[in-house]
């Protein structure tokens, strides 16, 4: 489903802040594939998901998302296939909006290139968007012209998370989506998040600094450092892994210790 | 008294338009578009030569047009060249000075005298002695209501939504296939419209043009907008733009009481700048002595 070759990414080349932030990163991700990334502090993790979105050019490499070669494209146009969630809920949504509006909006990427720019949100959408809404059992179907800026973060994150996959995504990107929600509300949405991507088999990259997610979740575990994927293990090698194992095999490739300040062991 | 009140409300209904425009590129894309000034004057200037030229109807849509053309140079700068908007504005205003002159022929005014206007064409309609004295004041109120509907409909479209998202969010719109560039210039373009517009209606309503009406606009318009936000606060796009255009009349009303206390017309600006810091800053002032008033009953009982 995507494929990565060979890209590299430096900020501010040629001045005293120059940083590599990706380096030569290759990555192949087979469709329904679902891995975790974890890795330290400025490890490239959410440049990496940056680069597949669009929000910047890369210097070199191909990026190849559904047998597309989206490398030029714009970020715009890449959204119609990508879900992308941050760790910050305010991120995804627009506060001064409805629920509705917010959701019509999200909506759009289902019409593809067909956008019809003066029509209205119908009865229909309204029916197809409280459907959407009663599956996060957050009562939100029944607010749904509640400007968006009222609801709690948890609520905000789960209506992103509602809006990114809607319209089933190619890749869904999760940026720590849950870091900043508290442990009940984080609870929830990354239950929705799981019960979401294996009933659409949606393909998947999910940052986290949760060591057990990192192993529990999904099929596959990558790990980052210094803008490059270090460890990439997946199958019967992942099941043998402990979170100590894991951190063991992090110092021997890195050469060093994993030291992310809000990496969470147990 | 009552000659005051309808004057200022012609007034107000038509620089409600100006204030709408601001209302969509301030509050809603969140771009301090300062080109109003003179947009307005280029409205002004076309609306003016369309009108003496003997068709008042299509000096309208004329100015309108022009305006979109004036939205457009100032969106394209900020999306297409990488200039801040403050300063694609600026600009704009700038080249646009001496647009204005050329339109007007090389001259600094502009006269409409003894040519129909809207106003001449519809207060024909009747006889009747009060309709001679309410007839401009009618049909500014319906052109100006007529525009909050449609703004209440554009702005709930698809395209409305994403211009209104645009302001609100970026990245969301961007997540959501929208070209966030695309709705910057198609919002400038409406707002232009609606700044052309009403410096059109006014060269027809003052029976002239000149190259200074535009100077200031930005700011009397931004103070009718602050007035008609306070004024109301919540509800859907329709009740927001009646507010703006009763903040705008309100407005009015202010200046035209100011001038009542044999306030020379040069200090016109000055009240307009105090009302509109006024305006703007109220909330804050009020929040910050909400705050004062605690500490100093905290203060008392201990």
């Amino acid at each position: 489903m995507l494929d990565l070759e060979h890209i590299s990414k430096t900020f501010a080349p040629g001045t005293i802040n120059e940083r590599k932030a990706l380096v030569n990163v290759s990555l192949h991700l087979e469709d329904g594939d679902f891995a975790t990334i974890v890795g330290t502090n400025g490890a490239g993790k959410s440049t990496l998901f940056n680069a597949i979105t669009g929000a910047f050019d890369v210097d070199e490499g191909k990026i190849v998302l559904g047998g597309e070669d989206i490398t030029f494209k714009k970020e715009y146009v890449r959204s119609r296939v990508i879900g992308h969630l941050f760790q910050d809920p305010l991120m995804g949504t627009a506060p001064h909006m409805s629920i509705e509006e917010n959701l019509s909006l999200a909506y759009l990427r289902a019409s593809g290139s067909k956008i019809r720019l003066f029509s209205t949100i119908s009865k229909k959408d309204r029916d197809f968007f409280r459907e959407h809404l009663s599956l996060l059992q957050m009562d939100l179907e029944n607010r749904m012209n509640s400007p968006v800026g009222l609801l709690s973060g948890g609520q905000r994150q789960a209506l992103t998370l509602l809006m990114a996959t809607m319209v089933t995504p190619k890749i869904l990107l999760l940026d720590e989506h849950t870091a900043a929600l508290d442990p009940a509300t984080a609870d929830k949405v990354l239950e929705l998040t799981k019960s979401i991507v294996s009933e659409r088999n949606i393909t998947c990259l999910m940052i986290t600094h949760n060591m057990h997610q990192a192993l529990e979740l999904g099929n596959r575990t990558l790990m980052m450092n210094g803008g490059r994927i270090i460890l990439d293990i997946s199958g019967e090698e992942r099941r043998k892994e402990t979170v100590q194992s894991l951190l063991e095999r992090f110092k021997i490739e890195a050469g060093k210790e994993l030291d992310n300040d809000r990496i969470l062991l147990s | 008294m009552s000659s005051i009140i309808i004057t200022s409300f012609e007034l107000g209904a038509i620089y409600a338009l100006v204030a709408l425009a601001l209302f969509i590129s301030f509050s809603l894309l969140n771009i301090a578009d300062l080109s109003t000034d003179g947009c307005f004057t280029l409205g002004c200037a076309v609306g003016a030569l369309v009108t003496i030229s003997g068709s008042p109807l299509l000096a309208l849509p004329a100015a309108m047009a022009a305006g979109v053309i004036s939205g457009l140079v100032t969106a394209v700068l900020q999306t297409k060249l990488g200039v801040q908007s403050i300063l694609a504005g600026i600009i704009v205003n700038t080249g646009l000075y001496t647009i204005n002159f050329m339109v007007m022929g090389r001259k600094s005014n502009l006269n409409v005298v003894k040519k129909d206007t809207i106003f001449t064409l519809f207060d024909g309609i009747s006889n009747a002695e009060w309709f001679h004295k309410g007839s401009k004041l009618i049909i500014m109120l319906i052109i100006a209501l007529l525009i909050c509907a449609a703004l209440n409909w554009f702005l709930n479209t698809t395209l409305g939504l994403s211009i209104r998202a645009t302001g609100d969010n970026e990245n969301m719109v961007k997540a959501s296939s929208i070209n966030p560039n695309f709705t910057i210039m198609v919002g400038l373009c409406v707002s232009g419209s609606l700044t052309a517009l009403a410096g059109a209606l006014i060269a027809q309503y003052q029976k002239s043009a000149d190259i200074n009406f535009g100077t200031g606009q930005v700011t009397i318009a931004l103070a009718s907008l602050m007035i008609g936000q306070t004024l109301i606060r919540k509800g859907g796009i329709l009740k927001k733009t009646i507010g703006v255009v009763m903040g705008s009349c309100l407005y009015r009303l202010i200046v035209a009481i100011a001038l009542r206390f044999n306030l020379p017309a040069e200090a016109l600006k000055l009240t307009s700048a105090i009302i509109v810091t006024i305006a703007i800053s109220a909330p804050y002032v009020k929040s910050r002595i909400a705050v004062h008033k605690r500490q100093l009953e905290v203060r008392r009982n201990a």
